[in-house]
């Protein structure tokens, strides 16, 4: 068996670039359709991260930005899945990297104005890599939904937001993770752009209470899925290569 | 009724927002010690092999106005067209190159400049050699998936690549093609929409 290129991505699945009801992508979404190209090394390659890359610390935003002996002020939670290709197969060494607002609703950026307060003892932002199955963990604070300017009362769901690097530069993804339950999550036109409810359901993570620690912290499971990898029978070699 | 396919469904995207630099640039945004360096801010060392440059642009919505919270990645191949990092069939590439950047645009102007090296060519899959190119990916706020271009060099001999070559509307290929500004300067602006827009990929 050897590896071929990626699965073409399926764009009826995927948010279209247009989605009015979220005005930002009104003048930030290309207006001609995109060139189909064949994958070559460019694509089917990517930056490879060392495992130092990351510390073990960084990945608990409970207490990577606390002061000596505090915490983080929030629901306290474990976000834990396996990251995996449209073959079901884990994705072992992928870089996760996430941001998210307090428990207030409140990011912590200068450009970020909502009146919620912020919490001194919270960044808002963790990473980690997977194990050698595609598992991961963090250990943070159920953020807060938040208004933001686009209709007159937009309000976001919770959420996190996830930066993915797998294997290859053609698997790059940025996402966002919601909560099992959030009503907020029909009202916001940045997920209704997903065009299939299971799009939606599939960001959606599930309370899984067998995964919760006693008197410490509730798990949600989140998992990703990046694009597969054609596997063929036979060797297809480059020519010249 | 046939057998089922059991394959998965990717993710959907969803926009990166705009406090993307809380994630992937908290040194820049004032989130220190937490994490050592931001990912990708730096590419080279005193040891990488190959022509040292330096690429400098912005991302235009279709107003004509620079994004200030874009997040502009680029992965080329080592000077030899290697790609670094140990997944290229065709060896390791050099060791002191990462391949990959990461910049922000100015919070002010929406600038961007990635120090790094010209890179070699890479075959196309048919074994004809790809000109030098580098490759891009765009998220920001009002993007809901990621843009994929490619950045070409202007002194190379275009014309032959594979890909630019099999572009219908040929008068679009310029978008694709950095401006020299200087010895080893170059200046790429990508446009997301209307007069000049940016070719992107469908990869």
């Amino acid at each position: 068996m050897s590896d071929g290129g990626f699965f073409a991505r399926d764009r009826s699945w995927q948010p279209p670039a247009l989605t009015p009801e979220y005005r930002t992508s009104v003048a930030r979404s290309p207006s001609r359709a995109l060139l189909a190209m064949p994958q070559t090394l460019t694509e089917t390659t990517g930056p490879v991260f060392a495992p130092d890359t990351v510390k073990p610390e960084d990945a608990d935003l409970i207490h990577n930005y606390a002061a000596e002996g505090q915490s983080a002020v929030g629901p306290r939670i474990i976000v834990y899945g396996r990251v995996k290709d449209e073959t079901g197969r884990g994705v072992p060494n992928a870089l996760l990297e996430i941001w998210q607002a307090n428990a207030g609703g409140r990011y912590r950026h200068k450009k970020e104005s909502y009146i919620a307060a912020l919490d001194p003892n919270f960044s808002g932002c963790g990473r980690c890599m997977t194990d050698e199955n595609g598992n991961y963990e963090f250990r943070t604070i159920q953020p807060g939904a938040y208004p933001w300017p686009n209709r007159a009362n937009d309000w976001r769901p919770a959420h996190i937001h996830f930066s993915i690097f797998g294997e290859a530069f053609a698997q790059r993804l940025i996402t966002q993770m919601y909560f099992e339950g959030d009503p907020m999550i029909p009202l916001c036109p940045i997920v209704q752009g997903i065009p299939q409810k299971e799009g939606i359901e599939s960001l959606t993570a599930a309370l899984d209470m067998s995964r919760t620690i006693p008197m410490d912290a509730r798990a949600y499971k989140f998992d990703l899925v990046l694009r597969g990898r054609r596997q063929t029978m036979f060797e297809t070699k480059m020519e010249g290569a | 009724m046939a057998q089922k396919l059991d394959y998965l469904k990717e993710s959907p995207s969803q926009t990166a927002g705009p406090y993307v630099h809380i994630g992937c640039f908290p040194n820049m945004c004032d989130i220190e010690d937490v994490f050592d360096a931001d990912l990708g801010d730096t590419m080279l060392t005193d040891a990488t092999k190959g022509d040292r440059i330096s690429i400098t642009g912005a991302v235009y919505d279709g107003t004509g106005t620079p994004l200030k919270d874009a997040m502009v990645e680029i992965w080329q191949a080592d000077g030899k067209g290697i790609y670094p990092g140990g997944r290229d069939p065709r060896g390791p590439g050099d060791a002191n190159f990462s391949g990959w950047g990461r910049k922000a645009g100015d919070p002010l102007t929406g600038e961007w400049t990635f120090a790094t090296i010209k890179p070699g060519a890479v075959p196309f899959p048919d074994g004809r050699m790809q000109a030098p190119h580098i490759t891009f990916w765009v998220v920001a706020r009002g993007i809901n998936i990621g843009l994929q271009t490619r950045m070409y060099f202007p002194e190379e001999d275009n014309a032959a690549d594979p890909i630019l070559s099999r572009i219908e509307h040929q008068n679009r290929v310029p978008t694709l093609i950095a401006e020299k500004m200087g010895k080893g300067q170059y200046r790429f602006d990508i446009r997301l929409q209307g007069e000049g827009e940016t070719i992107f990929f469908d990869i």
